[in-house]
């Protein structure tokens, strides 16, 4: 057998206290693709970033095509032909696509050189790979499946043999997903080797020809694709059984709680974000809102809630206007019964650098529960924290930690214990399981069911589509800023994808 | 896995951290003494010696100190907001407006504890309105405080100049200043206090002011960590997105946030004005404003580490003076580029340390294996 692209022999790093990577050995054979999955904070990322330069293993080796080597930093990594796919992308928006295949490796101070010798090259990797992009393209006007196919690029310019892609499909629609996993089948067969970070199991299953699966900074176990199952996969990762459907009885939809009439929210520039928007949700059922990320979910469910303001439209909360012109005030809305989980959690829904405690009572610091005339009655909101961290099982359960030192799932589950504690008629919930554990996400979907269950409206938006046809009762697709189909529960994946990607709307409006 | 460093424990964040920017300011500094011919030891023993040596020199570092506390808190607050205030010289500059009001008009009538109350409002209040302009164009037109503050800076510096050499210059007299308070303008010294210590303080100029000041600094802890408006502060510093979320009016707290600040400062000019001169003279606030940016951002914008480093720059203050005095080749020019070695080194280069400082921890750490994570509550929160 021939040498493995890349070999990790024991390697460990530790950042202070935490122990994100334990003695890992991991071996990935040439001209495969070799799946890496894993909760947020397995050290998933970490391990990545160790073979990528970014930091550096406190003990263990790397060895690519056999030999060991020293990756200091990222350029390292690019002459040993690594190259990284980062979950952000790192290009220049306003500059064209072959300015940013470029950026790094002009070859002289001159440009009109290496602009050349980049068309050309540009070019055969196009033919070479089907990789199609107009090299004169700006950026931000390319469709996000494009950046990223120029991402890629990126790489392969650099000339990398092992490319490395972390959570590629968090912001693609289906179809671009599938589209991304047959070029990279394609650069399989050209011999390249391909590692892929994700946490979602049916990418793995549907790609990889190897998986390797992280928990708790170690590999706990290294399958062949085709031998292993979903259900397997999710109990290595999680060290547990977890069930991955989400139960739930019919839904009994009672009075119309939300409603909305005609919603346009313009941003700050102009731009239309959300254009015309209509529909209801009622109480005892959850509307899930499809969609790719920005076309117009966020700007909605921010009007709703009080933070932004709306061109025109009505919005009314149980039967009464909301005014969505300027003076809604999202503390007055929390007092009318809705509850708001945003979608950024880091930056709206938390203050990080507040202790936990802080954080339980944000948005509801009004509530002469948690005051003393001005001042805060620590001991009466610190009690009230301690017991939403027992409810809802926040750990470390202790309110003074600072909400950084959470992870991502007991973070949400802050967000979470705040906002449905208050017993709100209707409740707005953003992307509820982004950046969120295997195990901590049947915990939300347990309680976002059991808000309905109780009678609540609920208003669901997310990304991931399978989280939508699982939670939803009625599912609305969003498609740049128009709502442009409304579908039953059971609508399948295909037809939902379609709707996504803005296709079949003369139907949809119909 | 975010966390590319390992967290530092409290008391090497608060404590040696900045210890050690300290410390490398003053060899840097002391660099710069042996450039112009003298002993850096000597320099450092006359600083010390001048600023803490007798009971005038404390009574001079603390009387400095206490501009500084007060300037240093007037930062702190708006920082904790998310606003840079440079204001601080034009904010206590006009506040002396509101001490000269009282002084002048009341000083002959009621007595100090009363006029001093009345002093203390009157400055807090001017101090505030001053900052209420460039607060007001923040919230409401976006333009930004530290634009418009230190312009204000200079508005402040040229009213006083037209009022101090105009209408209220003393009849006949060719100096830029009021006429001298009546007895309740001004404040009892705090020789007494320094005299449980068992110093003496002759002619130092510390009075009553300081002990305001640090109540000033007690209640700024009170705001911001125990009531509601500062945890509406707190949350639009670290995050407005997360402060427009739980429905708080960006606009209503920074125009707060401003005024307390703006008062902060206000409430300096009493210091020099009712404490020392008793009058008003032309450029009394002398750099205090300025001052208190570097002593805020040394204090970590916390009161405690406030009225610690606003000691120190009394110190440099108060001893900078005394090497002036005694060492020919350093002139006063020489003191304030030390001071501002002080003020690189601790504020603006304050992370040059704390990677290197984080390494050491994650090292030390490691060899010790700590069981539990290194996270220790911010502060005195």
């Amino acid at each position: 057998m021939a040498e493995p692209a890349i070999e990790l022999v024991g390697i460990d790093k530790r950042f202070g206290a935490v122990h994100a990577n334990r003695d890992i050995h991991l071996r990935v054979e040439k001209g495969t693709i070799h799946g890496i999955i894993g909760e947020n904070g397995a050290g998933k990322s970490t391990l990545m970033s160790i073979l990528y330069g970014f930091y550096q293993a406190d003990n263990g080796e790397i060895r690519i095509d056999g030999s060991a080597v020293k990756i200091p930093d990222p350029n390292a990594a690019i002459a040993l032909g690594i190259g990284m796919v980062h979950q952000h992308f790192m290009l220049v928006e306003n500059f064209t696509v072959l300015e940013n295949v470029m950026l790094g490796v002009e070859g002289a101070p001159l440009l009109k050189n290496g602009i050349a010798k980049a068309r050309a090259e540009l070019k055969r990797l196009e033919r070479e790979y089907q990789l199609d992009v107009d090299p004169d393209a700006l950026i931000e006007e390319l469709p996000v499946g494009l950046q990223q196919r120029v991402e890629i690029l990126k790489a392969l310019y650099r000339g990398a043999e092992i490319l490395v892609l972390d959570e590629p499909t968090g912001v693609l629609t289906p179809a671009e997903a599938n589209h991304l996993f047959r070029i990279l089948e394609q650069l399989k067969d050209q011999g390249k080797t391909i590692v892929l970070i994700t946490h979602k199991l049916r990418e793995i299953m549907a790609v990889t020809d190897n998986v390797s699966v992280m928990r708790q900074g170690a590999v706990v176990a290294t399958r062949k694709t085709e031998e292993t199952t979903v259900e397997e996969l999710a109990e290595l990762m999680v060290g547990r059984r977890v069930l991955l459907r989400v139960q739930k009885g019919e839904a009994k939809p009672g009075e119309i709680k939300l409603s909305v009439e005609d919603l346009t929210v313009r941003d700050s520039r102009g731009v239309v974000m959300v254009d015309n928007a209509s529909f209801t949700v009622r109480g005892g059922e959850i509307v899930g809102i499809a969609g790719v990320a920005g076309n117009g979910q966020s700007q909605l469910i921010e009007t709703i809630a009080g933070i932004r303001t709306a061109v025109s439209g009505r919005v009314l909360l149980d039967g009464q206007l909301i005014d969505i012109t300027g003076a809604a005030d999202p503390g007055e809305l929390r007092d009318r019964g809705l509850a708001h989980v945003p979608e950024d959690r880091h930056h709206m829904g938390l203050v990080l650098a507040f202790e936990e405690y802080e954080n339980s009572i944000l948005g509801y610091h009004d509530d002469p529960l948690y005051l003393n005339g001005p001042f805060l009655d620590l001991d009466a909101i610190q009690a009230d924290a301690r017991k939403k961290i027992e409810k809802y099982d926040i750990r470390p359960g202790d309110p003074r930690l600072k909400t950084a030192n959470f992870s991502g799932g007991n973070q949400q589950k802050i967000v979470l214990a705040r906002e449905m504690e208050r017993d709100p008629g209707v409740l707005i919930i953003g992307q509820p399981t982004r950046g969120v554990d295997v195990g901590a996400i049947e915990f939300i979907h347990r309680r976002i069911i059991e808000m309905r269950d109780a009678g609540k409206a609920v208003l669901l938006v997310s990304v991931e589509l399978d989280e939508i046809r699982s939670l939803s009762d009625r599912i609305l697709v969003m498609f740049a800023g128009r709502i442009v189909g409304e579908r039953d529960s059971d609508a399948s994946e295909g037809e939902l994808g379609l709707l996504m990607a803005g296709v079949e709307q003369q139907e949809a409006a119909e | 896995m975010s966390q590319p460093f390992a967290k530092l424990p409290a008391w090497a964040d608060y404590g040696l951290l900045p210890l050690i920017n300290l410390i490398v300011a003053f060899l840097v500094a002391g660099l710069v003494v042996l450039l112009v011919g003298e002993s850096p030891i000597d320099a450092a023993i006359l600083m010390v010696k001048g600023a803490f040596g007798s009971g005038d020199g404390v009574g001079y570092t603390l009387f400095y100190a206490t501009n500084f506390i007060f300037t240093g808190l007037c930062v702190a607050v708006a920082f904790h907001c998310g606003l840079f205030n440079i204001g601080g010289e034009g904010q206590a500059y006009i506040g002396g407006l509101g001490v000269a009001l009282i002084g002048l008009g009341l000083g002959n009538v009621l007595p100090w504890w009363l006029a001093f109350p009345l002093a203390i409002i009157a400055s807090a209040i001017f101090g505030a309105l001053w900052a209420l302009i460039p607060a007001w164009l923040q919230a409401k037109r976006g333009s930004h405080v530290v634009i418009t503050t230190i312009m204000f800076n200079f508005i402040a510096a040229s009213i006083m100049v037209y009022l101090l050499v105009g209408p209220l210059k003393t009849m006949g007299s060719q100096a830029p200043e009021t006429r001298v308070f009546g007895e309740g303008g001004q404040l009892p010294g705090l020789g007494w206090l320094l005299n449980v210590v068992g110093l003496n303080m002759r002619s130092a100029p510390l009075n009553i002011s300081f002990l305001l000041a640090l109540l000033a600094a007690f209640l700024v802890w009170v705001l911001i960590w125990r009531t509601k408006l500062g945890y509406e502060i707190r949350t639009m510093g670290f995050s407005p997105k997360a402060a427009r979320y739980a429905g708080i009016s960006e606009l209503r707290i920074i125009i707060i946030t401003m005024m307390i600040s703006g008062a902060l400062a206000g409430m300096m000019a009493l210091n020099p004005i009712m404490g020392a001169q008793h009058r008003v003279q032309l450029d009394f606030v002398a750099g205090a404003g300025f001052v208190g940016i570097a002593v805020a951002l040394m204090g970590r914008s916390h009161p405690a580490g406030i009225v610690l480093a606003a000691i120190l720059f009394g110190m440099l203050y108060q001893g900078g003076a005394e090497i002036a005095f005694d060492m020919p080749n350093i002139s006063r020019d020489m003191i304030v580029i030390i001071q501002g070695l002080v003020i690189l080194f601790a504020g603006a280069l304050e992370h040059m340390f704390r990677p290197s400082l984080q390494r050491i921890f994650q090292r030390f750490g490691r060899a010790k294996r700590e069981p539990a994570p290194a996270v220790i509550a911010g502060g005195g929160q």
